[in-house]
């Protein structure tokens, strides 16, 4: 590799570091105050740039273009401030996951609404007027609208430093990031202030998306990924820290740059490692590293405690005699299931997709309830589960029966591995390091060709001759559920579990009582992977295929959304999350085009009239005095 | 006494969760006096002032401030009418500097009883006031020691010119020199026309500048009446206030 290829990508670098700039200093501003992690930060970016598509074909002027630029990231910003003031502004004392839930919700809503105005092609926007060109740089050619990127990212840091250090709104928007209640105490109207970031934050996404807008096409797929990376961003700079997420942002993409560069590269052992392939996975290493030597970023802090008052959890109760025995006779009615519809129905692959999602539903919620702990990337357990039992089935030829067996164990090696340095952190960050777990293993399924398939997947995984039919595949499903889901239950009713929600409750007394709360969190973490990656296993028998999308952050998005449907307060609450939201997006995606509107509305609409969740709602209903 | 209490508490009840805290607390404050809420660790005197300041959400009762209802206002509103807050455990910003501490707190000027403008509390006005903080200007919240963060504290709540102030424990964990400071510092106040609630464990402290005292036991009002008569009584200070 040359030294002006080098420098040319490392310029390149640059450019990137920008552009994911612009949407990171949005996504911490917004956390640092409101305490949002707004998962729709990356639709809002996506809406900039088809916003700036659309108005540049209007204004096509040079001129115009630099106006459209303007008026699309206003537009968002706009946009923004609409979705605090109805939206958000309701849920600012409901628990934190909910309004996760809502802004996932609004990533739903945003897809769908993009696709019915701009359509399903990807647009090419125009080339910015007077920077269409290249410049020589060593003798090679760099193009001049990489050069104004590279002068935005400080320039808008900058401007950002500035708003916050020399005006009284910046000042009062870092007095609310420390401690938002006293600012209110001292008459600050704090919702004014919310507002006001959010829709800062919102226009800074938006210049985001319109700015790349000359570089790549607007495509309803561009939000999922902005929205990782600005995540990564912002943890690695350390959440609230504009110098932080520049300096994080740099770092990222300077090493998928250098990535780049490196190219193919020969071993002595004549092993080729192609490191262009690692830019996937570069910024969740980088964040993974970083977070475990420096867990509040890198120019972060650590995160004073919550000072609103947090509502205490109602402690679980063991099942009375009556719940017991309604249970056992529904299980029963369900067993007979296929007796009434029929060995070949669909309503049996359905319920099949339940069982599966209930197991996986309840995997989370073991350390995301009585763990206190958010994995955001669950779906590597599920993954690892699925390939652990395809690649015994299909690489080695073990029999269907050992090779499902296999796959709690593929879980649980990955939540040994993972939960290690997860139980280092917590609360957000701790989110955020699951994440980047689930997609380092998400990237290395995907370019792993030779041993899992890379992106076409494995396909021929189908149960051995005795669990052929639905029938009888679903009773198995059926009996492996519900013993995954009692052992869960079980184990929180033991000392174990007694330990683990004490960790949750307050880490610090737990210690202080003799309690090793990272080992008891490891443990829950191994144990939750274990019993997800059986789901895993149980799903890639139940298709017969497998593909990295097993392992998207979208499953792993899908088991937060179960979980939280049903109530995160209650242990029944991811069984009957995990069944409604099954039905209901089987339901809606069958009966809908715009089905993700659709489903994005109707959770909106359950989260602001349940914010507890189906169970915790009917709970509050037949219990009130 | 005659004339209306500024502040005014009736059947003021607040719980946090499933843990009721105060079981109908009545009290008063009026124009220009220093009042002490005595009373153990955890009789509820923070509790007191938290539900007043509407920082607990669960609280019921009927609170009025200025002759307007406060009970269901949320906390920004009240301190713009003229209700200072200054917590126990200081809350100041540690990652600002000193002057933008003071600069969140800054409200407009209000208009005292006689319908003037009340001359407007400043930065400048304060450092005369706590003279340790006008060296510390510039340096972070943080950094500085606990008793001039304890100032910081009460002068960040000045610089909203309140009519009245609830002063929660500001003797709490600070060095007897700044002990000091702060009682001139409340008498200071006291001569400058503010009403203050003094929220104190330290008996002897409230005594050099509150005229009237209420014990708090339990959540409960067990004592009302003059600071003297409460000095004089053995058995009530044995009963409520010593260990």
């Amino acid at each position: 590799m040359s030294f002006s290829g080098l420098t040319v990508q490392l310029l390149n670098g640059l450019a990137d570091a920008s552009a994911l700039f612009l949407l990171a200093a949005g996504l911490s501003l917004i956390f640092g105050v409101t305490r949002i992690v707004n998962f729709a930060h990356g639709s809002l970016y996506m809406l900039g740039a088809y916003v700036a598509w659309s108005l540049t074909e209007r204004l096509s002027s040079v001129a115009g273009f630099w106006i459209s630029m303007l008026l699309a990231a206003l537009a968002v910003g706009a946009l923004g401030a609409t979705i605090e003031l109805v939206l958000l502004r309701r849920m600012y004392r409901a628990p934190d996951l909910s309004q996760l839930l809502a802004t996932f919700a609004l990533t739903l809503i945003a897809r769908d609404a993009a696709l019915y105005l701009w359509g399903p092609e990807d647009l090419l926007g125009p080339r910015a007027p007077g920077l269409s060109g290249s410049v020589v740089i060593l003798g090679r050619l760099f193009p001049q609208y990489n050069l104004l990127l590279i002068a935005i990212g400080p320039v808008v840091l900058i401007a950002l430093r500035t708003l916050l250090a020399q005006t009284r709104w910046g000042v009062l928007v870092r007095a609310a990031t420390q401690d938002r209640e006293m600012v209110g105490a001292l008459g600050v109207n704090q919702s004014i202030l919310f507002t006001t970031v959010f829709a800062l934050g919102a226009f800074l996404a938006g210049l985001g998306g319109a700015l790349q807008l000359p570089r790549e096409p607007a495509s309803a797929g561009i939000d999922i990924a902005a929205i990782g990376d600005a995540f990564v961003v912002v943890v690695v700079g350390g959440m609230g820290s504009m110098p932080g997420a520049f300096i994080a942002a740099l770092l990222i993409c300077e090493i998928k740059a250098l990535c780049i560069a490196l190219g193919d590269w020969t071993t002595p052992f004549g092993l080729t490692i192609a490191f262009p392939h690692f830019t996937l996975v570069a910024e969740f290493a980088v964040m993974a590293v970083v977070l475990v030597l420096r867990p509040w970023g890198l120019l972060g802090r650590q995160q004073e405690t919550a000072r609103a008052s947090a509502a205490s959890t109602a402690p679980f109760t063991p099942a009375g005699s009556l719940t017991k025995w309604g249970a056992a006779i529904a299980l029963a009615a369900v067993a007979l299931l296929p007796f009434l519809v029929g060995g070949d129905s669909y309503i049996l692959v359905l319920s099949i997709d339940i069982c599966v999602g209930i197991l996986f539903a309840a995997s989370l919620h073991f350390i995301m309830g009585p763990g206190g702990m958010h994995s955001f990337g669950h779906a590597a357990y599920f993954g690892l589960g699925a390939y652990a039992s395809a690649l015994a089935l299909r690489r080695a030829d073990i029999p269907m029966e050992l090779a499902l067996a296999l796959s709690p164990l593929g879980g649980a090696l990955g939540a040994l591995a993972f939960g290690w340095f997860c139980v280092r952190l917590s609360g957000v960050y701790l989110s955020m390091l699951t994440l980047a777990f689930g997609q380092i293993v998400w990237s290395i399924v995907y370019q792993w060709d030779a041993i899992t398939g890379g992106s076409n997947g494995l396909i021929g995984i189908w149960p051995s001759a005795r669990l052929a039919s639905k029938s009888a595949y679903f009773h198995l499903t059926l009996a492996l559920s519900v013993a995954g889901a009692l052992l869960l239950r079980r184990i929180l009713f033991s000392p174990f579990g007694y330990a683990l929600r004490a960790t949750r409750d307050s880490p610090l007394r737990s210690g202080a009582i003799g309690i090793d709360v990272r080992r008891i969190q490891w443990a829950a973490f191994i144990i939750a992977g274990t019993v997800c990656g059986l789901a895993g296993g149980l799903f890639a028998f139940s298709k017969g295929s497998i593909s990295p999308e097993t392992i998207s952050v979208g499953r792993s998005v899908d088991g937060l959304v179960m979980v939280l449907l049903g109530g995160v307060e209650t242990l029944s609450g991811p069984i009957v999350g995990a069944a409604s939201y099954i039905v209901l997006q089987d339901v809606i995606s069958r009966h809908m085009q715009y089905w993700r509107a659709a489903l994005g509305m109707f959770m909106l609409l359950l989260v602001m009239a349940f914010p507890g969740g189906i169970v915790g709602a009917l709970r509050h209903r037949f219990t009130r005095t | 006494m005659n004339a209306a209490p500024l502040l005014r508490a009736r059947h003021l009840e607040a719980r946090y969760g499933a843990a009721q805290v105060l079981f109908g607390v009545d009290l008063d404050l009026h124009a220009g006096e220093v009042v002490a809420l005595l009373g153990r660790n955890g009789a509820g005197k923070s509790t007191t002032m938290k539900a007043i300041m509407g920082l607990i959400e669960q609280r019921s009762g009927d609170i009025s401030f200025c002759g307007r209802q406060i009970s269901a206002a949320r906390p920004h509103h009240i301190a713009r009418l003229g209700l200072g807050y200054v917590p126990e455990d200081r809350r100041i910003f540690s990652d600002l500097t000193v002057l933008e501490n003071l600069e969140v707190g800054r409200r407009p000027a209000r208009l005292g009883a006689d319908g003037r403008a009340m001359q407007a509390w400043t930065p400048e006005r304060l450092f005369a006031l706590f003279p340790n903080l006008a060296e510390a200007r510039h340096r972070a919240a943080g950094r500085i020691s606990g008793g001039e963060q304890q100032m910081l504290a009460v002068a960040r709540t000045l610089m909203g010119n309140p009519i009245a102030i609830l002063l929660d424990e500001p003797s709490e964990g600070v060095a007897p020199a700044i002990v000091d400071q702060m009682t001139d510092m409340i008498l200071a106040l006291k001569g400058a026309g503010a009403a203050i609630l003094l929220a104190e464990q330290n008996l002897a402290f409230a005594a050099l500048v509150a005229e009237r005292a209420y014990v708090l036991e339990r959540g409960e009002i067990r004592f009302e009446g003059a600071m003297r008569q409460l000095r004089e009584d053995d058995a009530l200070r044995r009963a409520y206030l010593e260990f």
